[in-house]
């Protein structure tokens, strides 16, 4: 039980940020700016509960500072047709670079900030963990059960196609990227409102990890988010062993979500397509 | 981008320091030491190991008139850039603040051989010279870290302990060492939990792996938790905080960090150290080699004040300063590793 739980919180994150990368690339545009969205929507959660004092005031921030972030991806990407790798990449150093300044500004050092309070739990639950539940079914009813889910699924499939039914291509792909951004900003927040701080580089790659996790999953909300939370037991089991005497090399578990992602997109996991125009820019003169 | 940054600031820093007005008096005698301080990986704001650092520059700066500016690296490769900035600027002293600085003092102070470095934790060689215009300020941390092992062996109610290590390597294992050496010396039955927080520098600013790994000790039965592991121990004092038990700091006193929830903290007078480096600088005494502390030198000890005498039982206090005594006068070795 106790085990369980603490895969959840380790899970959290990389959950959240799994689902982002998901509705991103259904709609077609790839999303490795979530590493970045994550550590904006760590930092903008930490200040606003910094400033306000109020954690859940933190929550909005990091889920704003989410969004923001990734209308900064989109604009690059669907505006002015910009690869989407190189995009996201800026985005993230990008992110690397602002947080550390305004933390020197706000806090006069580069690498921590100042302890701030967190969301209080309802009772025996972890708002965040109840929160992550309900955001993982609702994923799974708007891509399959609403005409919003088909709508973006058939902008990522074949955008042309769409098109001719009068689906508003870009509104639909900038849509994917917002709520791509208001996941991953979430998922910032729970970083670093759980741990009372924001730290430099607290995000640790976990964005990366998460784009494998939609991989791995096969471009479905459920299977990405239960992707993720095997790469969360993972890291768990790492930390729990240790304390038994079992000692798994970090590197290992590391290298772990990795690893399987090769093998996924190399077939040995079963077949797996992304969505077909996944990653190709759509202009709307073009037909 | 980031290393920009930092240029930035610090040219900024510069310029207000140049442009605010001097007295005359000051003005006839020499201007100010300049001290060039580089931080660790956890940096300003840790409370424990680079703030350490950073009040003895602070103290240097009000008692002894001297001015600093200090980098906070962001990637492993701007520590050597760090360096070399300052040292082709003009600070006589520079200050580097942990052993993962070692390799990059050794080569900034081979190209700056007029400048002096000091550098806390500097990793020692076996065979191995530390260069001439360098001074290594190292610390007998387990001699410390075997009182923190005594006390919490004899204030655990549980007989269970953990220790939380932040990057797996020999200056860590100094702490655990001396951890376990202690606890085993007071009570042999005390069993003791470790665990590290991985084996890159990342693992001294990891406060949710931290908290994690004091989470999966306390299920485990551990009501004490000392850590050395920089920022990553903020965890460890938030999981002291949500399931009330009691955790041990070091390097700083971390009292403040999670009052109650602190039985005591391993501390370190890195401030000390870089306060004394820059007093002999002062008088031109600087002279490279070794300065080692321990118990006997005050370099290292734990706290014991009004807020966390409650908190440790007299039994404890007494067995800790026992040990104390026997440490001091030679008559007890503590392993190292």
């Amino acid at each position: 039980m106790n085990f369980a739980l603490q895969v959840l919180h380790v899970s959290g994150p990389y959950v959240l940020a799994a689902l982002a990368g998901t509705f991103s690339e259904l709609g077609g545009v790839i999303n490795i700016a979530l590493e970045g969205i994550l550590l904006d929507g760590a930092l903008a959660a930490v200040l606003a509960a910094y400033w306000t004092g109020s954690p859940w005031l933190g929550v909005l921030a990091g889920v704003a500072a989410g969004i923001l972030t990734a209308a900064l991806h989109a604009f690059a990407c669907l505006r002015y047709e910009v690869d989407q790798v190189v995009s996201g990449l800026a985005v993230n150093f990008l992110a690397a670079g602002l947080c550390r300044f305004l933390l020197e500004l706000v806090f006069g050092s580069s690498s921590n900030s100042l302890r701030v309070e967190t969301v209080g739990s309802w009772g025996p639950l972890d708002p965040f963990l109840v929160l992550l539940l309900l955001l993982v079914l609702a994923a799974h009813w708007a891509v399959y059960k609403t005409s919003f889910g088909l709508r973006l699924r058939s902008v990522g499939e074949h955008p042309q196609a769409a098109a001719t039914l009068g689906v508003p291509v870009l509104r639909m792909r900038l849509w994917g990227v917002l709520l791509s951004g208001a996941l991953a900003g979430l998922g910032g927040a729970w970083m670093s409102l759980s741990q009372h701080q924001f730290t430099d580089g607290m995000s640790g790659g976990r964005g990366y990890i998460a784009l494998a996790a939609v991989i791995i999953g096969g471009w479905t909300p459920l299977g990405a988010a239960a992707a993720a939370l095997f790469f969360g037991a993972a890291e768990a089991a790492q930390i729990v062993l240790q304390t038994y005497g079992l000692r798994v090399p970090t590197q290992f578990v590391q290298m772990l979500p990795f690893a399987l992602t090769l093998a996924a997109v190399g077939g040995l996991l079963g077949r797996r397509l992304p969505p077909a125009a996944d990653g190709i820019p759509y202009s709307e003169e073009q037909d | 981008m980031k290393r920009s940054l930092s240029v930035a600031l610090l040219l900024i820093f510069s310029m207000t320091a140049c442009r605010r007005p001097q007295p005359q008096a000051a003005q006839a005698a020499s201007a100010p030491l300049k001290v060039g301080l580089v931080f660790d990986v956890g940096g300003r704001g840790d409370k424990s190991f680079n703030d350490s650092a950073f009040r003895g520059l602070q103290r240097a700066a009000k008692e002894l008139g001297i001015k600093y500016d200090y980098i906070e690296p962001a990637e492993p490769a701007d520590r050597e850039n760090a360096l070399r900035q300052f040292a082709s600027g003009d600070y006589p002293l520079i200050i580097a603040v942990g052993f993962i600085f070692t390799d990059d003092v050794n080569r900034v102070a081979e190209a700056f051989p007029k400048k002096h470095f000091a550098c806390v934790d500097y990793a020692l060689e076996p065979g191995q010279a530390v260069p001439p215009n360098v001074v290594a300020l190292k610390f007998r941390e387990q001699e410390s870290s075997f009182l923190g092992g005594v006390i919490a062996a004899l204030t655990s109610k549980t007989k269970t302990i953990g220790f939380v290590g932040g990057m797996d390597v020999p200056l860590i294992h100094k702490f655990e060492a001396g951890y376990r050496a202690g606890a085993a010396w007071a009570d042999a039955k005390v069993k003791v939990l470790v665990s590290y927080a991985g084996v890159t520098p990342q693992a001294f600013k990891d406060p949710a792996k931290g908290e994690e790994i004091a989470l999966s000790q306390i299920a485990q039965g551990a009501d004490i938790i000392y850590h050395a592991s920089g920022s990553t121990g903020l965890g460890v004092f938030e999981a002291a905080r949500e399931k009330h038990i009691l955790a041990m700091g070091v390097d700083s006193d971390q009292y403040k960090d999670a009052p109650g929830f602190v039985l005591t903290s391993i501390t370190k007078n890195v401030d000390e150290a870089v306060f004394q480096v820059i007093q002999r600088q002062l008088e031109g005494k600087f002279k490279g080699g070794v300065i080692e502390l321990g118990l006997k030198e005050k370099g290292v000890g734990y706290v014991y004040d009004e807020h966390n005498k409650a908190l440790i039982p007299a039994r404890a206090r007494e067995q800790a300063e026992r040990a104390r005594a026997l440490i001091v006068a030679d008559k007890l070795q503590v392993p190292f590793k």
